[in-house]
């Protein structure tokens, strides 16, 4: 049996019939870690040690034969933009390379109490710009299904580790997309939760009005079973709330029969690839033959939420951005003249090309004189938007389209124009801007044998129909079953 | 609208970032695009009446109580400075 | 040129949460730089804001205590700019959406009651401390204080000379100690004002140019600062100069002001709303039940002394301006039967003792009923006007009991005449020449004998007995 096959709950249950042991477990991803990671590049920190250790004491409370929560003993992959008390945490950063958090971040609190063994910090996008993983200091992320091609970003590590079997599942981020996205490019599973679901305490922030820490598994029950575990009210975090789920695997039913899907016209003509287009289209079959009820929509603002994400973005994240300053932590410029000089030199060297772009952007629409043409107005088109797509869920109870307008794409070809890498998030941010909930899950493979990913959008709080759906496609058209062909 | 390299130096200033000649001339090119692109899609929609929308969810009001916690101990806070002296973060002379 | 002088203040006050505003860190003054600091404060990745509602509740008192309307609906903001003493190199404080607006404060000057405008008042952090290090390595930073609450008080450019500053401030300060608002302790820098000043000759309506002076903080400075700050600007226009928009630095020491040479492009603070924090909603409720929570107000406290204790409206005013001072005051006067005795004590030594030793009414060193006791004392006759003055001094270098000093140092007075007779008859024929001399219709000579016995009594002879016996002795002769 090969071990790191197995999803978070089959683990979990052959742990429970001791048929596997939570070390043996945990050795099967360090030794897959050994083999793949200077391939692939998903880690930028491997714990090796502290896993064992963590396997074993969890494994005696196993013998022991105490109750423990699903995901106790099963080894996980964390973005490395998610603070770990005593574990570099980089986001991917020059400017971080050598940052090592007092603090444990909420959601490792959470993953810590029910007993998960962390493997090591996952390679991303710098702070989490970028949508190909090129963007990071620590070097490129290769997509597992081809190593010439990007992972997706910015959660590439995550999405890529998930893939390859160097992690049973990962923790990744999602502010406009990095976890779908790497999930539809790998072919994995990745859920965006309704903003202020999961705690963003301890998440490095790049755009606070849309973080969220986001689960990347290999199916769907994977994935509600980890939101089980980081879902949940954080007083440390004044924007999180009580999402009103207790159990988020309960929406796991094989049922959609009257379960209204709406089909956005607008996502599907333009810039989508035809292949992409096919596979959700095929989709959209299943699920009518399952019983659900497709009906075609039109979202006439689909195509402003892009140039509103990214201003949006960029202003909080060039906000956010500003107490790397080389003073508290972090990098410093070895050379420097005074005060300033130090600023910008540290600033500088620290930042990589992509971040830089964006604390440019966010700081020209913040601006003097531009706040009202950009900002503000960025603000009023995410109104619009919202309310967008709060009609659009009086009609129906899911939309569903691509994740991605394409599969993975050569790394090197979309480096060039920035505007090309930023129009990869189209299908991604507007679930972002107008607070929704997403799931990408894998639904065929392009001519080349790589993974086309789509996307059921819920409204707020609606990860109970969109889990329940996606459960529903996974069960009757061979479950997961492709990623296995991973590298 | 134009970018100009000098916009670009700038807000690099206002940003506190050192960029490099080349930087800057990629950057100018990159902002420009950018920066009509999302100006002149946005300006296609009339948003006269239309309220910004900062938060996404419809909650105000909270709050901590008014209680003390433990802080961390100075050396967790002072172990990542890249200078440090007496306790304290240390800068170069700060000029007024 | 008649010139007229234009002031507005920004007045920043510290709260007195015991947790700084959005962390759980302590607020508490001094302690070991860096001690008092969390994830929050240092500004560190991922670490976020959680809003202290006791902020809220003393910013809304605040305003209500000086006239303000309290905004339904107000907002946090990030107020960007690199500093080292600003962690996250934004400040959370409010800009278009403040807690409170349009309030005033009434003061009076020369007799004159005037209204001074206030325009706003919000919620903002406070910064950290820079330390500029001795042995030449650069500047210490110490962010136990970042993140400490503060209200900043905007006012309109209402007041027209430093008369007028001073009065202003010393009320508002009055009021933010009477609601407990802020501990006003200006030393520690929990309240310190912004001073922005410009000229205009008289008539002319526009206003001149402004200036502005940071960080005053002390009364003494703030009216020193305006005086020499009016004084350049007139001096600067008189001789065809011309003011320059600039930040100065006031020099306490020098008692001068100097620029501190103006950036040359404007800081640009690109304000946006907080995405970490929602919006505050205050409704009338909460108002009413932060209003029912304000004490009696300088203003009616000297109305009331007036009124029910009957001191004098000057001495009523001095003595409210300061809470604790007021609090004193009202404690020795309750304890006594004599307020206005009090209040002449409390006007005269005690203010003086107070200005002489630098120390703030809330350590003036003894018990307000000590004070009454003295009091008493002197009214029953035990002591005279002038030993008590001796008790008074005792009382403040060893806060002891009137009555145990005087009876410890025997200075009650002494009211025995036959002792007082023999001190006389003594003195008389101690002084042949006074003695003619009053009897030759020199009555300044009876002054001079007066004043011996007292020296032989040590003042404690009753000077009534004295006066009396004094008389029947020489008419005697
Ligand atoms: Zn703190």
């Amino acid at each position: 049996m090969e071990l790191t096959k197995l999803t978070a709950c089959q683990a979990a249950d052959k742990i429970r019939k001791k048929e596997i042991s939570v070390p043996e477990l945990t050795y099967a991803y360090l030794d897959k870690i050994i083999e793949l990671n200077k391939k692939i590049g998903a880690y930028i920190t491997v714990c090796g040690q502290e896993a064992e250790k963590q396997a074993d004491i969890v494994q005696k409370k196993f013998d022991k034969n105490e109750e423990l929560p699903l995901i106790a003993g099963i080894p996980a992959g964390i973005n490395d933009n998610i603070c770990t008390s005593g574990v570099l945490t980089s986001c991917g950063s020059r400017m971080l390379s050598n940052f090592v958090p007092p603090y444990d971040a909420t959601v490792i609190k959470k993953l810590s109490q029910n007993h998960a063994v962390l493997l090591g910090k996952l390679n991303m996008d710098e702070f989490a710009m970028g949508s190909s993983n090129e963007t990071s200091w620590y070097g490129q992320v290769k997509n597992p299904w081809d190593p010439e091609r990007v992972p997706g970003g910015s959660g590439g590590g995550a999405a890529a580790a998930v893939a390859s079997k160097m992690a049973c599942f990962a923790l990744g981020s999602d502010t406009g997309g990095s976890a779908r996205l790497a999930a539809s490019f790998c072919g994995v599973v990745g859920l965006r939760p309704t903003y202020g679901t999961v705690s963003r305490y301890g998440l490095v922030a790049f755009a606070s009005s849309m973080d969220q820490a986001a689960p990347v598994t290999r199916d769907v029950a994977d994935c509600a079973a980890v939101m089980n575990v980081i879902a949940g009210y954080d007083p440390l975090d004044s924007i999180s709330r009580d999402s009103g789920y207790e159990d988020y695997t309960s929406f796991l039913e094989n049922d959609v029969k009257g379960l209204k899907i709406g089909l956005p016209k607008e996502y599907f003509s333009g810039a989508v690839q035809k292949e992409v287009k096919e596979k959700v289209l095929d989709a959209a079959k299943v699920f009518e033959s399952l019983g659900a009820e497709i009906e075609e929509i039109s979202l006439p603002l689909f195509e402003y939420a892009l140039p509103a994400y990214y201003i949006i973005s960029s202003a909080e994240a060039s906000s956010n951005l500003a107490q790397y300053d080389g003073i508290k932590y972090g990098y410093r410029a070895q050379q420097f003249e005074d005060l300033v000089d130090l600023y910008k030199k540290s600033r500088g060297e620290g930042f990589g090309e992509e971040v830089k772009r964006r604390i440019l952007f966010g700081t020209y629409v913040l601006g003097a004189g531009n706040y009202d043409v950009f900002y503000n107005k960025a603000l009023k088109v995410k109104r619009m938007i919202f309310e967008e797509y709060q009609n659009a869920y009086q009609k129906v109870d899911i939309i569903l389209g691509p994740t991605a307008p394409s599969t993975a794409f050569k790394i090197g070809e979309k480096t060039v124009d920035p505007l090309d890498m930023y129009l990869i998030d189209a299908y991604t941010v507007p679930v972002n801007l107008a607070g929704l909930c997403a799931i990408s899950l894998p639904c065929g493979f392009d001519s080349s044998g790589l993974p086309v990913g789509m996307q059921l959008i819920g409204k707020p709080y609606g990860e109970g129909t969109i889990l329940r759906a996606a459960f529903t496609y996974e069960k009757n058209t061979g479950g997961n079953g492709g990623i296995d062909r991973g590298v | 609208m134009a970018i100009t390299k000098e916009d670009i130096e700038r807000l690099a200033d206002l940003a506190r970032l050192n960029l490099t000649p080349e930087e800057i001339e990629k950057l100018t090119g990159d902002m420009e695009t950018i920066i009509n692109y999302s100006m002149n899609k946005l300006n296609e929609l009339n948003t006269d009446d239309v309220q910004p929308m900062e938060h996404v969810l419809p909650v105000r009001n909270v709050f901590r109580e008014d209680i003390c916690e433990q802080s961390f101990d100075r050396e967790d806070i002072l172990k990542n400075a890249p200078e440090k002296a007496e306790g304290c973060f240390l800068v170069p002379k700060v000029v007024e | 040129m008649e010139y007229e002088v234009v002031i507005g203040l920004e007045i920043h006050a510290e709260l007195a949460t015991k947790s700084k505003i959005y962390c759980g860190c302590t607020t508490e003054f001094g302690g070991e730089p860096n001690t008092h600091c969390c994830p929050g404060c240092i500004g560190m990745p991922g670490a976020l804001p959680v809003l202290n509602k006791a902020v809220v509740e003393y910013a809304i008192k605040a305003g209500l205590a000086t006239n303000c309307e309290i905004s339904h609906y107000s907002r946090q903001d990030r107020k960007h700019y690199f500093y080292p003493d600003l962690a996250k190199a934004y400040q959370i404080s409010q800009c278009d959406y403040p807690l409170c607006r349009n309030g005033y404060l009434e003061i009076e000057v020369n007799g004159e009651k005037k209204k001074i405008g206030i325009t706003r008042i919000h919620i903002e952090e406070d910064a950290g401390k820079l330390i500029h290090d001795e042995y030449g390595r650069g500047t210490f930073v110490d962010y136990n204080r970042s993140g400490v609450p503060l209200i900043e008080i905007v006012t309109e450019p209402d007041m027209r000379s430093s008369a007028e500053v001073k009065a202003f401030f010393e009320k508002l300060k009055a009021i933010l100690e009477y609601t407990a608002v802020s501990d006003c302790k200006m030393q520690e820098g929990s309240l310190r004002a912004d001073i922005n000043l410009s000229v205009r000759p008289k008539g002319q309506k526009e206003f001149g140019v402004r200036t502005e002076m940071k960080n005053l903080n002390s009364i003494r400075a703030i009216v020193r600062a305006v005086e020499f700050e009016a004084k350049r600007q007139i001096l600067e226009l008189e001789y065809g100069g011309v003011i320059e928009r600039e930040t100065r630095r006031w020099d306490d020491v020098k008692g001068e002001s100097y620029s501190m040479r103006t950036k040359e492009e404007a800081t640009d603070y690109r304000y946006m709303p907080d995405p970490d924090l929602y919006p505050i909603y205050v409704d009338q409720e909460w108002i009413e039940q932060i209003r029912a929570t304000i004490p009696e107000l300088p203003d009616d406290r000297k109305k009331r002394f007036i009124s029910e204790l009957g001191i004098p409206e000057y001495d009523a005013s001095i003595i409210t301006a300061s809470k604790p001072l007021a609090d004193f005051f009202e404690a020795a006067a309750k304890e006594s039967k004599n307020a206005k005795a009090i209040s002449n004590w409390v006007m005269g030594d005690l203010m003086k003792k107070l200005n002489d030793t630098g120390l703030e009414p809330s350590d003036i060193p003894f018990a307000p009923g000590n004070l009454a006791r003295l009091v008493s004392l002197i009214d029953e006759n035990v002591i005279s006007g002038k030993i008590a003055k001796q008790v008074f001094d005792i009382m403040w270098e060893t806060g002891e009991d009137p009555a145990d000093i005087v009876e410890k140092k025997g200075l009650k007075v002494v009211t025995d005449t036959d002792a007082i007779r023999s001190v006389i008859i003594q003195v008389i024929s101690a002084n042949p020449k006074s003695v003619e001399d009053y009897k030759s219709g020199k009555t300044k000579a009876m002054g001079f004998l007066i004043g011996q016995i007292m020296r032989e009594t040590k003042g404690k002879a009753d000077p009534q007995a004295v006066n009396r016996l004094l008389k029947e002795e020489l008419d005697k002769l």
